[in-house]
């Protein structure tokens, strides 16, 4: 029996959620509009989909925890505070990003968030995310490290590194395995041994659980539970949230590798419209009221290409700057 | 000043800098109750305890990981990687991630790290376990390079490289460890990086040398000052950045030179540094430049063989030699 939403959350933080996964979705159309339009290039790897997760977890986080992710982030980056137009910018290559448009689609960051990077490289956010951790024990912060990551970095030897070392030195560190069930073009069955990600930290003695990451309450309410228990006993926690992303791995990917009947299932699951119906359903709000936050967050996106396609290039001296204090 | 080894004085360094500064730690395999595999972190876990003296799992890559989220949040880490050889298990953390993460979030995060790493062949410790990978490191952009000789320079570079904002892979050559020499007691002395030291001065040619390299150069310039050749020895110190001025000024006085490195030849540093050279001292040279270098081989065990892979006092007597005499 699903909980009601009104014993989980107060109203106003409820529709919070829908308007954050709201703009996730629409910041990411864009991007794939710009994209094609050449305002955007090089990578650019969009999160239409996996919104419940970014937005959940988020939600079940404190403020100061810190949130390390790999090159799908533009969302968790969005949803923990950066400005859109900011995000937008730096995917533009202008100086005005949030990098200064040094970092691009795959390395956003904001320190004074928290926010502590996008990793491109698959499975590099594992030990710098215990690092953080160590960092703040060592310090006597009340903070933990949410590290999020795909069911693609599972095999990576830092994976396994990482979990064994967060254990040992008893770490406050929250591993957040977004499965999507595909690393590019290769499904987890054909990756993974035991496909069931969250059993693989057994020979860690982290605990872990698995839920549902089309439902951004469920993955709200696993991440608050999990967060409390990592601040609690000082050691780290498992999340395998489960989920589907609706575009290709890339934009340079067509996704011929997943079939239109498996896609119709998923689309079935899409965490807004089926968030939205239980928000109306139980009284919380209307279908005209959240209209008005969905035309708000199309204004905050429309923003966003502005300010990105007015702002400046770079000087030509930012390429020897920022590469020694 | 204090006579002291080139093990102590790195010890004597690490001492100082962690009572200095509560954000120092140390981590590493064995560095803790083992006290180090070469003993420079002998007697820190007794003095300054268990969080701050770590023992790591045998991963590499995950150590300088680590080593990384601590120094963004905070922390000012000093790696210990048991030998330069197991730094290639680790080369994703630092050329990826250590040497990238302050440019590509622009500018808005600092690593203030060291990664200590003994390195250097000569032991007979076989292919695996001898090899100079100097280069490497020098050819990335985005954290220092520092190789010491001497004892003084040792503890006066680890302290710099300590206190340093930014990453620094910190060289040490197995084979100095045990050698003697005079070390500042003042806990301020500190060798500037980026600043390389005319250890000899001399007229007819400048030998180029970096680490055990300057040691056998001076040994060389020692010998044959006795039979009226000059050398001056340009120690670097500092690998990356490189002080390209110590040693054109060099050069532009002796008009020879000499490098000895003691990595493989093709695409080392003493290349990098030859090129240099003769781009800005074409017009003045004497005679070409002599490149004395490991040999482009793996390294054999056997200590015959051996010997003929790392440049000798004998080879480096012969480079210099030979650009004296225009026999080359």
């Amino acid at each position: 029996m699903e909980a009601k939403l009104r014993t989980v959350l107060p109203d106003q933080e409820l529709l919070r959620l829908y308007e954050q996964m709201f703009v996730s979705r629409e910041f990411e159309e864009r991007c794939a509009e710009q994209y094609t339009k050449g305002h955007i290039t090089g990578f650019l790897h969009l999160y239409s989909g996996q919104e419940a997760v970014a937005v959940g977890a988020t939600a079940g986080l404190h403020r100061d925890d810190y949130i390390l992710s790999a090159y799908r982030e533009h969302a968790q980056a969005i949803v923990r505070g950066a400005a859109p137009r900011r995000v937008m910018a730096e995917l533009f290559g202008k100086a005005t990003g949030i990098c200064k448009g040094k970092g691009g689609s795959m390395h956003l960051f904001d320190p004074t968030l928290n926010f502590m990077g996008g990793y491109a490289i698959v499975g590099g956010q594992f030990p710098i995310s215990v690092g953080l951790a160590f960092a703040a024990r060592y310090r006597g912060e009340d903070r933990i490290a949410a590290c999020f990551f795909g069911d693609g970095a599972v095999n990576q030897g830092t994976f396994h590194e990482s979990l064994n070392w967060a254990q040992l030195w008893q770490l406050p560190v929250l591993f957040i395995c977004e499965n999507n069930y595909y690393g590019i073009g290769t499904e987890v069955h054909r990756s993974s041994a035991l496909a069931s990600i969250h059993r693989r930290t057994c020979g860690y003695d982290i605990p872990s659980e698995k839920v549902d990451g089309m439902d951004v309450i469920a993955v709200y309410r696993a991440v608050k539970y999990a967060a409390e228990k990592v601040r609690e006993t000082g050691r780290p926690y498992f999340i395998e949230a489960t989920t589907y992303r609706f575009r290709g791995h890339s934009m340079a990917d067509p996704a011929k590798y997943r079939s239109a009947a498996e896609h119709d299932i998923w689309k079935a699951r899409d965490p807004l419209p089926n968030y939205a119906k239980r928000l109306i359903e139980e009284g919380i709000t209307t279908r005209e009221a959240l209209e008005v936050i969905e035309t708000r967050c199309r204004g905050t996106v429309d923003e966003a290409v502005k300010f990105a396609e007015e702002s400046p290039w770079p000087e030509d001296s930012a390429v020897w700057e920022d590469i020694y204090v | 000043m204090s006579e002291m080894t080139y093990r102590d004085a790195l010890n004597q360094a690490l001492k100082e800098e962690m009572r200095r500064d509560a954000s120092v730690f140390v981590l590493g395999e064995d560095v803790a109750l083992y006290e180090g595999s070469f003993k420079v972190t002998r007697g820190l876990l007794a003095e300054f305890g268990e969080e701050r003296v770590k023992d790591t799992p045998i991963s590499e890559n995950t150590i300088i990981g680590v080593s990384i989220g601590a120094a963004m949040g905070g922390l000012r880490p000093v790696a210990e990687l048991m030998t330069v050889n197991f730094a290639l298990l680790a080369m994703d953390q630092i050329v990826n991630h250590m040497a990238k993460i302050r440019y590509m979030f622009g500018g808005q995060t600092f690593l203030p790290m060291t990664i200590r790493m003994p390195g250097g062949g000569g032991s007979q410790l076989g292919a695996q376990h001898s090899q100079s990978l100097e280069t490497y490191f020098m050819h990335c952009p985005g954290m220092y390079v520092l190789y010491p000789a001497t004892p003084g320079d040792a503890k006066g570079l680890l302290k710099s490289a300590i206190r340093n904002n930014n990453p620094v892979i910190f060289l040490e050559h197995e084979l100095l460890y045990n050698s003697k020499g005079e070390v500042s007691d003042d806990p301020e002395y500190l060798v500037p990086i980026g600043k390389a030291e005319v250890k000899r001065p001399g007229e007819h040619v400048t030998i180029v040398a970096y680490a055990r390299m300057t040691v056998l150069a001076l040994q060389v310039a020692e010998e044959l000052a006795e039979e009226g050749v000059s050398c001056e020895v340009v120690d670097l110190r500092s690998l990356a950045p490189l002080d390209e001025e110590t040693i054109l000024d060099s050069v532009r006085k002796t008009g020879r030179a000499v490098v000895v490195e003691e990595c493989w030849r093709t695409c080392g540093l003493g290349g990098e540094i030859t090129s240099r050279i003769y781009e800005h001292c074409f017009d003045i040279l004497k005679a070409p430049v002599i490149r004395v270098s490991g040999l482009d081989v793996p390294m054999p065990y056997s200590r015959k063989i051996e010997m003929l892979c790392i440049p000798q006092p004998a080879t480096i007597r012969q480079a210099v030699t030979d650009v004296m005499s225009g026999a080359y």
